[in-house]
Parts: structure tokens; C-alpha cells; sequence
């Protein structure tokens, strides 16, 4: 099963170019259910008719706006949930005391569905953004605080004996023991992170409205049933998505390539 | 006896020095959309009523109960075949990666648009979420299944439904495990935004019925309810996994202690 | 009962190719402990997954018991050197055994009467309902040999078996492995790179060479059949075997050819 067998090996054996194939495939379908009548083509456009209504997407400068606004506000709510994420999560996870009173508190406000906290968002704040980036920073604080704290109480009781014993002081220890160790788990986090951030900040553009964003373009698309451009609008979503999490996992990889183990995943 | 008091303590400290803050801290309040904590709790027992319970919450609890466990189930399967055949998983990864990375409550409108507003497209919006951690979390604990393990099945002949059973699916039960309760999140959040979307009936619906009919101390009960929906299912959801997976955490302490 | 004639294992990739099994011609007749012993990195595992069907040759022909070897043949069971991940850690100890037994189609009574048996005879009688990962590394080997034994095989592979236990451990698992082969005399084929074991162990040894590999020698060792740790180890005729096998194996390391 392992065996590398290099006498079989045949073209199709090359995975980039059977994803490419795959992808091809499921465009090819899409093109020709609709078209051949298996699928409604009034509600499954066919794929050129996507792709066409794409372009034209592309052309327009409103578009651009509403890519660069989804960004933002994608942004600016991740760096919000990291920070507060990375702060709280040492400053709890380095007292024991702590961690234990905020532990049941923790468990009970994390599963909380971020969207039902959408009513409130609006209510409480008039400015749409606000409200965005409220379901924004709750959604995405969670995955960072969490993989801080597993991080912060995975420290290697040895090393930490060592350090105590070479008499490091408090900032010399933080800073070449619990730093280091917690620093992968920080990664994990923020790539969570990221990939949640992005579904509320759509989700959020989507439901609540008033902002230049990706999400308020399918909004409108949907309302004025321009079908065609409202999966085109889908598809940059999904694309925007799929490069949140190439580079995530670029930056994940440059900042731990010294790193010697490879941690493990915390279940959320 | 005094140990399993500071315990307590511990466990509800925080919890109640929240709440009695929040109690007296929005006691005076007048601001119209926050009430007083105390007014909250006092529209609760008239604004949850058992017919309430029946007409909103259970409809709620049926199409999240049904879509979840679709998803699961559809989940797992596809995984399973799409972890096992390396050619297959090859051909559709770059695709799942797309698919997944497009933040599903934005299929919602296509999903109504295609199946109409009825109870099947409140199903399928949450399957259309929830089925994604799974999915993909399944094919990651398939494919990494243990060598010598898969040796051993081949050598002693294990295969077909039970070799599936005792060896591919506990294998990688830990991964699917993982992805359910992400799924689990997302199906409670996806069901809140299909009813958002258009419903006559559901939590969803009424939280938002409440927030337009500006009925605040109502629509902020509202809110507790999901939040404590979602408190209690991630509970029931642990004590699953805690049964399923007492082996998973045996083997890790037993690592730990440095066997 | 083993016949290997001409085995070459050639693993390439990536453009380089690296020679595991030169040209392996070996002979074991039925009921024979014959043990293996090569330099580390020799090829010893390629050729037990070779002869067990894990593995297709590049050339050459492996048969068990007259039939040639195309998958995991008939009556042959293998103990891995992985004890940790070889068992299931889902299943306790009694299931883990039993799992073989249910896809060969063993009725429920019998099955539990071979089970009790096979433990009883590697001395863990009372451990059936334990999990793997709560017994010590050697109790986790002798769980191994339990099931191979259950498997009621005519050949038993064993793959380094007792690399990764503690020496006093080992001495253990080394007797214990002379008296199943006495006792329900299957054919055994022995790998490991302990010199000493392999005298102390088998009927036989056979040396290969470093890689590309082939047998250097095949040896009769001609001590006594009852073997004892202390008296065997210490007598003259072990320790001029030992000193044999071990410059024999010097010899090759040093002569490694077209290296």
C-alpha cells in the first residue's frame, strides 16, 4: 500500500494536475445540466454565464470597493479577536488561580452561536460596521483564546525546571520558554481564526447591510434577482476565502519553520 | 467537604460576579435598548411559554436535529470514500478547498431561490454548513490511518463492513469527531440564518420578529435562549465524545506519563 | 513451507532507486525457528513483508506452503515490531485477539474458549478486558504473540519483536517465543538484528548481507533444544556461534560493495 511504485507510475498520477482536472470537470458539468435542461437555468445558470458575469464584475469600480471592504472589515475584526485573544489567553493561562475561576465561564459564553448575537448587534449600535465587527470579534476571538491557553499550559515541565534553575527572571522565561512553546498554538489560532472572521464578516455584510462589502453585493444581487452575478459574487467569496487560507497558512509555516514539533490540533 | 465547596467556588465565582454586576450595573437603566437585567428575567416565563415551545422551538430543534445529523452522516461517508482512494482525493481536493471556503450562510438566497422557503431548504442550508468539517475532517483521519494497523487487518484478513467498522472508521473517529463539533457550531448558527431568511416559525424568526417589533427585554430572552441552545447541546455533545472516545484519551495520557 | 527463490526489492522514486533485497534465495522447512540477522538498514523487513504479501517483489518468487505468494497468504500471521501500533486501541485486549477469529468465521463459544487459551499460554490470563494501552510495553507484545497464536497460523512471522522492551522484558519474550513454537509447533521465521538473539532463539540463522542484500550464510546452530537464559548464554558453543555470526556480519559491513 505504501510501496512507491515507480514501474506503474502513468500521468494521471500527478495530483495538481488531477485537481485541475476535477475542478475542470465540476465547471463542465455545471455548463451542461443546466444547459440540457436537467437543472432550472433560470436559478442554476450555466457556468459561461457566470464566468461572463465575473468578468463583468471585474470591470466595475464599485466591485473593487466592496472586495476592499470586505477585506477591512475582515481585518481589522481578526486583528481585534488576536490581540485580545493573545493577551488574555497568557495572562489566564499563566495563573492557575485564574484559569480555573474563568474556566466554566469560558465553556459556557463559547458556544454560544455568534449570530445570536445579530438582534443585539443592531439594536445596540447604530453604525452597521459596529455590528459587523461585533459577531466579527466574538466569532473569532474564541478559536485564538482557546489555543492560547492549551499553548500557555503545554510548557515542558522540564524546560521549565531548567529555566528555574539557570534563575531566569520572570521576562527571560516568558521570553524563551513560554513564548516559544505557545507560539505554534498562536498560529492554530489565528488561522481558525481567519476562516471564521471571514464567514461572520460576509455573513454579517450579508444580513445586516449598510457597508460596502462582498456580502451586501449578493444581498442586492439576490433582491433584484440577477442571478448570474449573484454566484459570480459567490464564487469571489469562496475565492477570497481560499486565499485567507493559503496565506494563512503560508505565514503559519514562515513563522514556525524552526519549530521541531509539530503540534497537535486542539478540537474546538 | 470543603474542598468540593471551593470547587463550587470556583465554578460559579466568575459566573455569578457577572451576573449580579450586569444585575445592578442596568438596574436604573432607561436606555431603550438595554433593559434591566431584572426586566429580562421578568418577560422570560410570559415570552417562553409551552406554546410557545411548541411552536417555535421544537420546529427549530427538528430541523436542526434532522440537518445535522445529515450532514454528519453524508459527511463521513464521502469522507471515508474520498479518504481512501488516493486518485479520487487527488481529483476533488482543490475543489473542496474552494467549496469550504466559501462562507455558506451565503448559499442561503440560491437555496431558497432553487427549493423555495419551505422546512426541506431550512434542512438543507444547515446540512449545506455543517457537512463541510466533517467532510473534510473525515478524508484527513482516513488518510491517516496507522500502517502497521492497516498491515495487521491485511495480514489477519480483516476486511469489508468489519474491517470499515473495528478499524477505518474508530481510526480516524478522533478527526470526525472534530469536525462534528465544528459542525455542530455552525449547524445551530445555520439554522438561526435559514430562519432569519424567511420562515414563519423558529427561534430565529421570532428573535428577529421581536428586534423589528422593537419588543427589546423580549428579543434579549431571545438571545439567552439560543445562547443557552447552544450552551446545552455542546454539553450533551461532550458527554458523547467523552463515551466515544474514552480509548482516544487513554492512549494520550498513557503517552503523557511517558509509557 | 517457505521457499524464496532469487527475491529482489527494488524501491524507487523521484529518479533514485535504491536496491533493499539484492538476490535472496532461502529455504525454510515446515516446523523450523529460523531466525534472520543482518546489519541495521539490510533489508530484513522488506523480505518478512515480501514472504507475509505486504509487499510485491520486484523478481523472484516467494510460496507458502507450496502456494505462491500474490496477497497475505493462508495460515500466516505476523507479529510487528510496532507492539504500540499494532494492536487496536479501541478494543480491549480479549476483542483484539477475537477480531481475527470473527472475519475467519469462528462461532461466538469457540472464540472466547481460543482467546482464554492464547492468553493463558503468554501468561495474561487476567488481563483480557484491559485496553492495550494500559499494559506495559511487553505485556502489549505478549498480546501480539496472543493473537498470532489465536490466528492458529502454520507460519509466524516476527518482525524485531522485542526491539523496543527492556532488556529483562526481552529475556522474558524471548523464552516465551521458544515455548509457542514448542508448544503448537508452527513454522517460525525470526528477523532482528540482535546477534545474540538470533543464536540464543533459533534452529537456524541465517545472515545477510548489507544492502543490495544477499544471504552471507546460513548457519546450523547445534545447541541443545531446551535453551535457558543463563546456561545457554554462558556455555562455550553459544559464545563461539555468537562470535561467528557477529564477524561474519563485521565482515560485510566492512566489505560493503558498490558503496
Amino acid at each position: 500500500m505504501t510501496t512507491p511504485r515507480v514501474a506503474r507510475r502513468r500521468a494521471g498520477d500527478n495530483p495538481a494536475l488531477l485537481g485541475l482536472v476535477g475542478i475542470l470537470a465540476f465547471a463542465a458539468l455545471l455548463e451542461v445540466l443546466p444547459r440540457a435542461g436537467v437543472l432550472p437555468a433560470e436559478y442554476l445558470p450555466p457556468t459561461s454565464r457566470i464566468v461572463s458575469a465575473l468578468l463583468d464584475e471585474f470591470g466595475r469600480g464599485s466591485f473593487w470597493q466592496a472586495v476592499g471592504g470586505t477585506i477591512t472589515t475582515w481585518l481589522l475584526g481578526l486583528v481585534i479577536a488576536v490581540v485580545a485573544g493573545i493577551v488574555l489567553g497568557i495572562v489566564i493561562g499563566s495563573v492557575p488561580a485564574l484559569r480555573l475561576a474563568t474556566a466554566s465561564t469560558v465553556e459556557f459564553l463559547r458556544p454560544i452561536p455568534s449570530v445570536a448575537l445579530l438582534p443585539l448587534a443592531v439594536v445596540l449600535f447604530s453604525a452597521p460596521i459596529r455590528s459587523i465587527l461585533l459577531l466579527v470579534v466574538y466569532a473569532s476571538f474564541w478559536p485564538v483564546l482557546i489555543q492560547v491557553l492549551h499553548g500557555v499550559t503545554d510548557i515542558d515541565p522540564v524546560a521549565r525546571e531548567t529555566a528555574l534553575s539557570y534563575r531566569l527572571d520572570r521576562w527571560r522565561r516568558a521570553r524563551y520558554l513560554v513564548w516559544p512553546t505557545t507560539l505554534p498554538y498562536v498560529m492554530t489560532g489565528i488561522r481558525l481564526a481567519a476562516s471564521v472572521a471571514l464567514v461572520l464578516t460576509i455573513t454579517g455584510e450579508l444580513l445586516i447591510g449598510g457597508t460596502k462589502g462582498i456580502g451586501e453585493r449578493i444581498a442586492v444581487a439576490q433582491s433584484s434577482i440577477t442571478v448570474p452575478s449573484m454566484y459570480a459574487l459567490i464564487v469571489v467569496s469562496g475565492l477570497i476565502g481560499v486565499l485567507a487560507n493559503v496565506a494563512t497558512r503560508r505565514a503559519e509555516r514562515l513563522v514556525l519553520a524552526w519549530h521541531p514539533a509539530v503540534r497537535r490540533e486542539f478540537p474546538l | 467537604m470543603s474542598r468540593a465547596l471551593g470547587r463550587a467556588g470556583l465554578l460559579l465565582g466568575l459566573p455569578v460576579i457577572l451576573l449580579v454586576t450586569w444585575w445592578f450595573a442596568s438596574a436604573g437603566s432607561k436606555s431603550f435598548y438595554q433593559p434591566p437585567l431584572e426586566t429580562i428575567i421578568k418577560v422570560f416565563p410570559a415570552t417562553w411559554t409551552a406554546a410557545r415551545f411548541r411552536s417555535d422551538v421544537l420546529p427549530s430543534l427538528g430541523r436542526l436535529f434532522l440537518g445535522y445529523g445529515l450532514a454528519v452522516l453524508l459527511g463521513i461517508v464521502l469522507g471515508v470514500l474520498i479518504g481512501a482512494h488516493r486518485r479520487l482525493r487527488a481529483l476533488v481536493e482543490p475543489l473542496l478547498e474552494f467549496l469550504r471556503a466559501i462562507p455558506p450562510p451565503v448559499l442561503v438566497p440560491i437555496l431558497i431561490l432553487v427549493a423555495g422557503l419551505g422546512d426541506p431548504t431550512k434542512v438543507l442550508v444547515i446540512v449545506s454548513g455543517g457537512i463541510w468539517p466533517v467532510l473534510l475532517n473525515t478524508v484527513e483521519g482516513v488518510r491517516g490511518v496507522d500502517q502497521v494497523l492497516a498491515d495487521t487487518c491485511r495480514t489477519y484478513r480483516i476486511c469489508g463492513w468489519l474491517r470499515m467498522r473495528t478499524f477505518i472508521l474508530r481510526a480516524a473517529s478522533p478527526q470526525i469527531v472534530v469536525g462534528a463539533r465544528q459542525a455542530l457550531s455552525i449547524s445551530i448558527i445555520m439554522m438561526v440564518i435559514g430562519e432569519l431568511l424567511g420562515a414563519t416559525n423558529g427561534l430565529g424568526y421570532t428573535v428577529v420578529q421581536f428586534q423589528r417589533g422593537f419588543e427589546i427585554p423580549e428579543m434579549w430572552s431571545g438571545v439567552f435562549v439560543l445562547g443557552l441552545l447552544g450552551v446545552l447541546l455542546s454539553l450533551a455533545f461532550t458527554l458523547v465524545e467523552r463515551r466515544v472516545l474514552s480509548w482516544y484519551h487513554g492512549v494520550r495520557a498513557a503517552e503523557r506519563s511517558g509509557r | 513451507m517457505l521457499e524464496i527463490r532469487s527475491l529482489r526489492k527494488v524501491y524507487g522514486g523521484h529518479g533514485r532507486q535504491v536496491e533493499a533485497l539484492g538476490d535472496v534465495t532461502l529455504t525454510v522447512p515446515e516446523g523450523q525457528f529460523v531466525c534472520v540477522v543482518g546489519p541495521s538498514g539490510c533489508g530484513k523487513t522488506t523480505l518478512l513483508r515480501c514472504l507475509g504479501g505486504l509487499l510485491a517483489p520486484t523478481s523472484g518468487e516467494v510460496e507458502v506452503a507450496g502456494q505462491p505468494v500474490t496477497g497475505p497468504p493462508d495460515g500466516l500471521a505476523i507479529v510487528f515490531q510496532e507492539y504500540g501500533r499494532s494492536l487496536f486501541p479501541w478494543l480491549r485486549v480479549a476483542e483484539n485477539i477475537e477480531l481475527p477469529l470473527k472475519s475467519k468465521g469462528v462461532g461466538r463459544a469457540e472464540r472466547r474458549r481460543i482467546v482464554d487459551e492464547s492468553l493463558t499460554a503468554v501468561g495474561l490470563g487476567d488481563a483480557a478486558k484491559a485496553y492495550p494501552w494500559q499494559l506495559s510495553g511487553g505485556m502489549q507484545q505478549r498480546v501480539a504473540i496472543a493473537r498470532a497464536i489465536a490466528f492458529q497460523p502454520k507460519v509466524l512471522l516476527m518482525d524485531e519483536p522485542f526491539a523496543a522492551v527492556d532488556a529483562q522484558t526481552r529475556a522474558d519474550l524471548e523464552d516465551l517465543a521458544r515455548t509457542v513454537w514448542q508448544r503448537f509447533g508452527m513454522t517460525v521465521l525470526f528477523v532482528t538484528h540482535d546477534i545474540d538473539e538470533a543464536v540464543y532463539l533459533g534452529q537456524r540463522v541465517v545472515m545477510l548481507s548489507a544492502s543490495p542484500t544477499r544471504v552471507l550464510e546460513d548457519l546450523d546452530i547445534d545447541l541443545p533444544d531446551k535453551r535457558d537464559q543463563l546456561a545457554t548464554r554462558s556455555g562455550t558453543r553459544f559464545a563461539e556461534l555468537r562470535s561467528h555470526v557477529y564477524s561474519r556480519i563485521q565482515e560485510a559491513k566492512i566489505a560493503r560493495p558498490g558503496s
